[in-house]
């Protein structure tokens, strides 16, 4: 899979509450989910955003509150991957599980500027700044999620351990 | 010789089925309790619905579904979220559905309720999950598919945390509570400081914490990022134990050369009352460095600060004094038992003689739901755990964490301040 789209940089410590803020969590469709996507952080962001752009962000991405949403929330407003120097440990499941990808790669945060043109190989982790022509190779999953993620997610593997428990 | 380790580590080993697992290792995990509450459970029963081979839950004894966020419904939507997981209870036979009126929020119920114990694993779908190391468990949040997937199976998979061990010295002064001593480790460590790692809280001054100031403190270890937060188990675990009959658990203690990536000694003798200012809970100062802060609202309660011994805090801070005219005071207990407490004691006379609302058990204004959403440019003193842009409400508002005895005082002298100050200026 390529992802291709314009990168939206923000800084670190990106919450969860300014991803998709309280007074939307009682809403579960992505669509109107999105339309509310880094509200408080960016009132433009949805204006701004096109289908297939990234967000490349500093540390912690993600951090805060374990609503699914906000993942979701990204994905309703057409963001086809996140790159960040460090994720929060439940977005970061949450991503997997909700199926965005997400990329950990310091050196291509720090080489792609808000506005920049970039391509992403997701199953390599291959990320190319192509306004400047560098590439970045993104952390590797362990080897136990990329088997989670090819197998169709969480809930495909669930199935798999539901039958072998039956047994 | 078999690796030593953590107390987290032989909690996971134990739920995994190994003699010992180390930091990294991929495991599955059998749980002994999922929670979930409207917001997370309405989405982990979509995703539940979509698992083949899933038509029963695993065990309906060792699910807890708490209606608490956005509870009693403040609108047709989250009503219906509610809805979706009330049908679900009475679908599953859930047995530990507590609906409102008969709980209140999940991280003070299911400890009262007997529900959680030391050497249990327990997953919710609430980052505030971590609120149950307090007692000495492995509590982790989770998103909602990840509660889906325990909902079916009883299992989750989990990488295993490093550990990371915060000393804490030395015993604790006058008006300084666990919320003061987290603060100050959040400080320490940063707002990402323990990502995917385990916090084990150690040291002297633990003696003189409450159990009510452990949860409060293992409530907040997601603050810096971690994975869990985890107490020692001691003879004030026992006790609380035995008062809310909780039996039948198990007593891990981390080996003597167990390994921390990392070692933070607090010296409890230095901490005064302190004060998170916006915008992370990192960003922490002593209340007695700010000056002219002036707050339009004070939030006393919650997940993290809403059991009796908060609530006698604000209570001790309260009597006889009156709210700043300026000023409205909520006061949240966490559920309907420290409510009951709260009426027995007199304290809730106390908060309404005082000028406060007080408010039935919510999570309410923490996450700018109900009950105390703030405007453009307001200012909230709480005893939440979030200080994010936007979280109680406007996103030019602003709220300032802090304990129980600061809250308080700073609803009576309309300003950010501490106990002490209050006394010398507003005498009881």
């Amino acid at each position: 899979m390529i992802l291709k789209g314009t990168a939206h940089k923000y800084g670190k410590n990106v919450d969860t509450d300014v991803i998709i803020p309280g007074r939307y969590c009682n809403l579960i469709d992505p669509v109107e989910l999105g339309k509310h996507a880094l509200e408080d952080l960016d009132v433009n962001f949805v204006k701004k955003v096109k289908p297939g752009d990234l967000i490349v962000a500093d540390t912690n991405f993600g951090c805060g509150s374990s609503r699914e949403v906000a993942a979701v929330a990204l994905k309703g407003a057409g963001v086809s991957g996140v790159v960040a120097k460090s994720f929060a440990r439940i977005f970061y499941r949450n991503a997997i599980n909700t199926g965005l990808p997400i990329f950990e790669c310091v050196e291509g945060v720090d080489g792609i500027k808000d506005g920049d043109t970039i391509t992403v190989d997701a199953a390599n982790g291959v990320i190319t700044n192509e306004s400047t022509g560098k590439t970045y190779s993104a952390t590797q999953m362990p080897p136990f999620m990329q088997d989670l993620i090819a197998m169709g997610g969480l809930l495909r593997y669930v199935e798999k351990r539901l039958v072998e428990k039956s047994k | 010789m078999a690796r030593p380790m953590t107390m987290t580590e032989k909690i996971l080993a134990a739920h995994a089925g190994k003699a010992s697992v180390a930091p990294g290792d991929i495991i599955s995990i059998e749980l002994d309790l999922v929670m979930a509450n409207e917001l997370s459970a309405a989405v982990a029963i979509t995703e539940f619905r979509k698992i083949k081979g899933a038509d029963k839950v695993w065990d309906r004894s060792k699910i807890a579904l708490v209606p608490s966020h956005f509870t009693p419904n403040k609108d047709i939507a989250t009503a219906t979220l509610s809805k979706m997981m009330r049908d679900f209870a009475t679908e599953h036979a859930i047995e530990n559905y507590f609906e409102v009126g008969r709980g209140g929020i999940e991280h003070v119920v299911l400890p009262e309720n007997g529900m959680v114990g030391p050497g249990e694993t327990i997953i919710g779908g609430d980052s505030h999950t971590t609120t149950y190391g307090g007692i000495g468990a492995f509590a982790t949040g989770v998103g909602s598919t990840d509660i889906a997937a325990a909902f079916a199976t009883g299992e989750m998979w989990l990488r295993v945390p490093h550990s990371i061990k915060i000393v804490f010295e030395n015993g604790l002064r006058q008006y300084v509570s666990g919320k003061d001593l987290i603060l100050r480790a959040i400080n320490e460590l940063g707002v990402d400081g323990a990502t995917y790692a385990a916090l084990e809280f150690t040291g002297p001054a633990l003696k003189d914490l409450s159990m009510s100031g452990r949860f409060t403190m293992a409530n907040m270890s997601i603050e810096a990022g971690a994975k869990n937060g985890i107490f020692p188990v001691d003879a004030t675990t026992e006790a609380y134990c035995a008062a809310v009959g909780k039996k039948n658990y198990t007593i891990y203690h981390a080996d003597k050369d167990a390994e921390y990536t990392q070692t933070v000694v607090i010296d409890c003798a230095k901490i005064e009352p302190q004060v998170a200012i916006p915008w992370l809970p990192d960003n922490t100062r002593n209340a007695s460095d700010l000056h002219d802060i002036t707050v339009q609202q004070a939030v006393i309660g919650t997940c993290t600060n809403g059991r009796i011994e908060d609530m006698r805090q604000a209570a001790e801070i309260l009597k006889g004094r009156k709210v700043h005219p300026s000023i409205r005071a909520i006061v949240i207990p966490g559920s309907q038992k420290v409510y009951m407490q709260c009426i027995k004691e007199g304290l809730v006379e106390t908060f309404i003689e005082a000028g406060c609302v007080v408010s039935t058990p919510t999570c309410g204004p923490c996450v700018g739901g109900h009950m105390g959403v703030l405007a453009d440019g307001e200012r909230c003193i709480s005893t939440t755990n979030r200080n994010f842009r936007g979280r109680m409400g406007h996103v030019k508002s602003e709220v300032y964490l802090t304990g129980p005895y600061v809250a308080a005082s700073t609803a009576v002298a309309g300003y950010i301040c501490g106990p002490e100050e209050l006394q010398a200026k507003v005498p009881a």
